[in-house]
């Protein structure tokens, strides 16, 4: 709060416009902006009259760094972007270095990669939709939706040996087959059990009255909007367009699966949790079909040096993660050290509507718009 | 008794048992060990472990660590991801809100050293004990939830030993570098 901003009782009191100007800050340290965001607000009593972020509190220069490792020395960088979703990071990078390469992926590690990319976002989508939900005051929700959360990061820390930060999609295929110990069985099993443990949680979130109530035409952005500022992923869905990568411009081996894409109505904070939500079901689906589709094989091309030097060129590739469009841009010159890498951040484009439609919310509504969006500011700030 | 029993040997059970015998500081360090309520400092990839050790698996809750998000009634600070040059004021910031006594867990690679970030960039702090007191140093990247446990235990551990009589003192130097414009010490009124 300025000093400013100290009106008398009676000023603040006084209906009509008299009332003065608040400015109160938000962040970088607030539990409720999903981490290192900072967010001016200008406050009309409770209302948000202009909200300007600021970003930047975990910029780490990862896009410079890049150039002074070789191109298998990135892979670990791109796993601290998106730190909720590593797999996503791994894989775009990869596929750019792949294209690049004129690398073929063996069968079974592009299986591989959409199963662990499907738990991945399994694994995001519960940490999005848990948070968003304990923003609107529901603990006991996020710690129901964590717990799935741990059961599916368990499977992939026995798959890479890691718990977040994987380094398992490599450029050529991925690090790791699958272990002897059951792990299918247990997959197989968590996609029985899951879709039950789900519908728990929307009928205990999404159907509660409270909770409706407080995310329901909140922060409505229209699919002009969206298309407009180039949101994309689940935030994109929500608001009624029916856009997803991974069935409109089908990578890896996608076009063999049959499953929904959700698409939402409304495009409030709801919707935009909601639609995180059902697109867990849709992901249980492709993992059971890569499961039974899946046949033994090499997990990495043959023949990939440990020194990669691709031609002089430039790729840009682009995938779904749980966030939207995640595009990786490689400049090469021929050397073994990328000349330019740039991530195109599907988190960052989503956070720059969140200023402009909190204007005309309260306060405690701005947290809750930031939250629906899911941003991970390791890949906003990079 | 067990927790009793953490007092040791500066205990004494007066005939009858309703009555004990203790020092000043051997009481007040079990209290204060016991209760050690966590300010979640969490930036980056920790911050997801920081969260997860919270919760159903790993329920750190049961050592008595509760995080709460204000600087003011907390004990310990959890320094939990990256810690980048812009940040490095608004984390001063906090911790010079929390009232003594306060304790300081630096967890993961890029807060004990700057992690992989250490040798080739322009915008990751070399560490929080450059400009922060740390009491205990967790490796890994990021280190598992069961890491940040021991960290505490560690940390009880070390409350243990402490004493009213010698005081520690804060006076920590403030080693920021004043060279750039964005960590100047005239700027920390402005962030946070």
């Amino acid at each position: 709060m300025t000093n400013d901003a100290q009106g008398t009782a009676a000023e603040i009191v006084s209906d009509g416009p008299s009332v003065r100007e608040m400015v109160v800050n938000v962040g970088p340290s607030h539990p409720s902006t999903h981490g290192v965001c900072r967010i001016i607000t200008h406050l009309d009593g409770e209302v948000v009259t202009e909200a300007d972020l600021v970003i930047g509190y975990l910029h780490r220069g990862i896009e410079k760094i890049a150039e002074n490792r070789t191109y298998l020395q990135v892979v670990p960088l791109t796993d601290r972007l998106d730190y909720v979703g590593s797999m996503y990071n791994n894989w775009a990078y990869s596929r750019a270095v792949e294209k690049l390469m004129g690398i073929t992926v063996p069968e079974r590690a592009e299986y591989l990669r959409v199963i662990t990319c499907e738990l991945q976002r399994v694994a995001s989508h519960m940490m999005a939709v848990g948070s968003a939900g304990n923003d609107a005051g529901a603990t006991s929700f996020f710690v129901l939706a964590f717990w799935i959360r741990e059961q599916v990061v368990d499977l992939l820390a026995r798959l890479s040996g890691s718990r977040l930060t994987y380094n398992y999609v490599r450029p050529g295929g991925v690090s790791f087959d699958i272990p002897e110990d059951g792990w299918v069985e247990d997959l197989r099993a968590l996609c029985k059990k899951t879709p039950a443990a789900l519908e728990e949680l929307d009928r205990l979130f999404f159907g509660n009255v409270i909770a409706k109530d407080r995310t329901k035409g909140i922060g409505v952005l229209s699919a002009e909007d969206a298309i407009a500022a180039g949101v994309t992923g689940p935030s994109l869905r929500a608001s009624g367009v029916d856009f997803d990568l991974r069935r409109d411009e089908p990578y890896s081996v996608y076009d063999r699966f049959s499953f929904d894409v959700v698409v939402g109505e409304s495009g409030d904070s709801f919707e935009r949790s909601r639609c995180r939500l059902l697109e867990c079901y849709e992901s249980l689906r492709i993992i059971e079909q890569a499961l039974d589709q899946m046949e033994p094989g090499r997990t990495t091309a043959p023949s990939i040096p440990r020194l990669i030097a691709p031609p002089a060129g430039e790729v840009y590739e682009r995938i779904e993660s749980a966030r939207g469009t995640l595009g990786v841009y490689l400049v090469s010159d021929g050397s073994v050290r990328p000349w330019r890498m740039k991530v195109r951040s599907p988190a960052f484009t989503n956070l720059s509507v969140v200023g402009t439609l909190a204007v005309g919310h309260t306060i405690s509504d701005l947290v809750i718009i930031v939250g629906s969006f899911d941003p991970v500011f390791g890949e906003v700030d990079r | 008794m067990a927790i009793i029993d953490d007092l040791g040997q500066t205990l004494e059970k007066m005939p009858g048992g309703s009555v004990i015998l203790t020092s000043f500081d051997a009481l007040l360090d079990w209290s204060r060990g016991h209760s050690l309520w966590s300010q979640p400092m969490g930036t980056a990839c920790c911050a997801m472990e920081l969260i997860a050790s919270s919760f159903s698996k790993f329920d750190l809750d049961r050592h008595g660590t509760f995080p709460r998000a204000d600087p003011r009634s907390v004990d310990v600070m959890v320094v939990a991801g990256t810690i980048s040059r812009k940040m490095a004021p608004a984390v001063l910031r906090v911790w010079e809100q929390m009232a003594e006594p306060r304790w300081c867990i630096a967890m993961g690679n890029c807060t004990v050293s700057g992690g992989i970030f250490h040798y080739d960039t322009y915008a990751v702090m070399p560490g929080v004990d450059s400009f922060l007191p740390v009491d205990v140093y967790i490796a890994g990247c990021p280190p598992r939830p069961e890491a940040l446990q021991d960290a505490i235990l560690q940390l009880r551990d070390k409350i243990r030993n402490e004493s009213v009589a010698g005081g520690r003192t804060y006076e920590h130097k403030l080693l920021l570098p004043t060279s750039s414009p964005r960590v100047a010490i005239e700027d920390r009124g402005e962030s946070a």
